[in-house]
């Protein structure tokens, strides 16, 4: 492997991991505040793709106004999915809940393919197409932009949970939801918050994902999982370390296929993910059940 | 007054019932016979639906030609389609759906060679014909294992062979491939390699990616940095222009040849720019005002390049309607041949023998003579190497 090599690996790695990240965002914050595990995130990420296609190149609408709505829309839906499916449940336990995320992904998968159609489509990208040199290494413009809307987006992310009352709201419920209530938070509204900012970002994932990686109206399902490694390998509890990890996935499967040796080739991409979602699942399950015998 | 009444309400039933018979039994003098049913597995959607829309239009198309002039013998033809979603679980379902259920007298399809390939146990038990509008070669080979089974598409093996005589020409012997994890990708994987030796072509990198991957820019690094004069890609149109565009981003100067999965315009419009120079192997469809008029297949070609166009004006032609076509009419050749009045048993099994008997069928991917031995029966020539020029197709040089 040369360095010009290494460097490339290294960008394309930085630009898969950021898609991670931004997904793994999504898992992150409704883990941390309602202890439930959303598998409809890649569905948020899928409609905000799939809608910022439909309102730029079917509609003719202006490409920052059809992302506006897009984020907003994928902001609504997941609103909606938290009143009609997971508050209407709240009694039941933290996996009827899971299973009903599962439902709904099914759910807004099945109307997507059924308004949008089955086709991959690409909206166009943000700043022109083409390759430029970034630090030794071939890149899309939009990949730049993936890179740093997810940098920016865990700035403000990270702000907003340390300096606004509603960040440290969120944050008491993630530490002790029944302490949190004790002193006044209103539980029921955060859960609600944490599931529209979580659609919300995704949303915007998927607005930024689309021109490079294409959309389609099942794309959600295989860029859920790996945004839930990258929220595994980041413990589920901060957006750094979701970030953190979200990076760590996507250049590790990139230096896998530079490396191409043993079981670290091309052939095993993908693998490589769901090794790392059992390891941590297996290290994690344990501390876990320890955390929640006493908590 | 009560008898009376009696009388004409039984008297006005009787002719009612009468009226409804007749009217019941059709409008016409003669007899209708029933209808031909034979069913379709297509992947109208997931990675292979820009090979099964193409397909299923073609055969629509087809079918309402066919009854318009008067059936098959005095039959309708009823296609049952259903949507496999190119999902080779969802196939295998359907495919019994067809034969349990709806008791069709043949199948045509699955789109793809995964799916294909799913079905054929289920096919053998059953004992109905089927024909296959996928590529791989294993799909009618071992022959003496694949007495039902057909197919219309050039084999992958065929088209490695076309790339690679190319190759030689233009005297490129250190070769990259990158293939897909699909049942197509790895078919043509196989091929790529066992024949590589035999046209002194050596691989010098192998590497491989899902056919859902939105991104080959590790792989194609790692081929970056190898000495290879050419890549050779093997997969269907979408992921085969993630790895234009890729080659395209990564500044890649050498060629890219790619296999018969990118016959359509799905994969020029995928690529943009990055398709341009490209160059594949794919049946004449594609380049059809460029072939002389003395060639057998340019009537057949040119008639159905202008009668899909005219029924689906917004769409483009593919090869991979071409390969619905020639299943579709040669199961319509072997029913044409077959006997009136069989049981279902009986009409499969001659239809399945009438397709073995079929000679000089000129058809779109080619001419097909089926034998015993040969269940595809493509005769050579019947490729052309397409180079992608402006965002059209034209002969390679």
């Amino acid at each position: 492997m040369s360095a010009d090599q290494f460097v490339q690996y290294l960008m394309s790695g930085l630009t898969q991991g950021s898609i991670y990240a931004l997904i793994g965002l999504g898992f992150t914050i409704i883990y941390a505040v309602t202890r439930i595990i959303n598998f409809a995130q890649g569905e948020f990420v899928m409609l905000g793709g799939m809608l910022s296609y439909v309102l730029a190149v079917k509609e003719g609408l202006s490409m920052p106004l059809a992302i506006i709505i897009a984020v907003l829309a994928a902001a609504a839906v997941g609103t909606v999915m938290y009143l009609l499916a997971i508050r209407t449940a709240r009694r039941a336990s933290v996996i009827s809940l899971i299973i009903i995320t599962i439902g709904a992904a099914i759910f807004i998968r099945g109307i997507a393919g059924n308004r949008f159609g089955v086709n991959t489509v690409s909206p166009p990208d943000f700043t022109g197409s083409g390759s430029i040199s970034f630090l030794g290494a071939y890149i899309e413009p939009q990949a730049l932009w993936i890179i740093g809307i997810t940098f920016v987006v865990t700035i403000l992310l990270y702000l907003f949970l340390s300096h606004t009352m509603v960040g440290k709201a969120l944050r008491a419920c993630a530490i002790n939801p029944g302490a949190a209530s004790l002193v006044g938070i209103n539980t029921k509204a955060m859960s609600l918050i944490a599931f529209a900012i979580a659609a919300a970002i995704g949303g915007i994932g998927g607005v930024v994902i689309a021109p490079l990686a294409m959309a389609s109206y099942n794309m959600g399902v295989m860029l859920g999982l790996k945004g839930f490694v990258a929220a595994s390998i980041g413990g589920f509890m901060s957006p750094i370390t979701t970030v953190i990890g979200g990076v760590v996935l996507g250049v590790v499967e990139s230096l896998a296929v530079g490396l191409d040796w043993g079981p670290f080739t091309s052939a095993y991409k993908d693998v490589i993910a769901l090794v790392v979602l059992l390891l941590i699942l297996l290290i994690r399950s344990g501390k876990l059940a320890a955390a929640e015998r006493a908590g | 007054m009560q008898k009376y009444l009696k009388f004409s309400l039984v008297f006005i039933l009787a002719i009612a019932l009468v009226a409804v018979g007749t009217i019941s039994c059709g409008g016409g003098a003669q007899e209708e016979k029933e209808a031909y049913k034979i069913g379709a597995l297509f992947s109208t959607t997931g990675s292979q639906s820009n090979l099964g829309v193409p397909e299923e239009n073609t055969v629509e198309m087809l079918v309402e030609k066919i009854n318009a002039d008067g059936g098959i013998n005095g039959h309708d033809l009823e296609v049952i389609i259903y949507n496999d979603e190119t999902d080779s679980t969802k196939c295998a379902t359907l495919a019994n759906k067809l034969i349990e259920q709806d008791q069709v007298l043949a199948i045509i399809g699955p789109t793809g060679t995964g799916n294909s390939m799913a079905i054929i146990d289920a096919i053998t038990t059953a004992e109905i014909p089927l024909v296959s509008c996928a590529a791989g070669a294993s799909i009618v080979t071992p022959v003496d294992e694949r007495y039902w089974i057909f197919k219309t598409p050039q084999t992958d093996k065929q088209v490695v062979i076309e790339i690679y005589i190319y190759l030689q020409s233009i005297n490129i012997s250190k070769v990259a491939i990158i293939t897909s994890t699909s049942g197509f990708g790895q078919g043509g994987k196989t091929y790529l390699e066992s024949e590589a030796a035999t046209y002194g072509i050596t691989i010098v990198d192998n590497q491989t990616f899902g056919s859902d991957d939105t991104s080959m820019i590790s792989q194609l690094t790692h081929i970056k940095g190898t000495d290879a004069e050419a890549v050779i890609c093997w997969d269907t149109d979408k992921a085969s222009a993630v790895v234009a565009k890729d080659m395209q981003t990564l500044q890649m100067t050498i060629p890219l040849y790619c296999s018969h999965g990118i016959a359509n315009q799905a994969f020029i419009d995928a690529a943009g720019d990055a398709a341009n120079g490209v160059i594949f192997p794919a049946g004449k469809l594609l380049v059809v005002d460029e072939i002389p008029a003395s060639d057998p297949q340019k009537e057949v070609l040119t008639n159905y390049r202008d009668e899909y166009l005219a029924a689906y004006p917004n769409e483009s032609i593919s090869t991979f309607g071409g390969h619905a076509y020639d299943a579709l009419y040669l199961v319509v050749d072997a029913l044409e041949n077959m006997e009136e009045d069989l049981t279902l048993a009986e009409s499969r099994a001659a239809i399945r023998d009438g397709l073995e008997q079929i000679t000089d069928f000129v058809g779109i991917s080619g001419i097909f003579t089926m034998s015993p031995e040969d269940h595809l029966g493509m005769q050579p020539g019947s490729l052309a190497l397409i180079e992608i020029v402006d965002g059209a197709w034209t002969l390679a040089q």
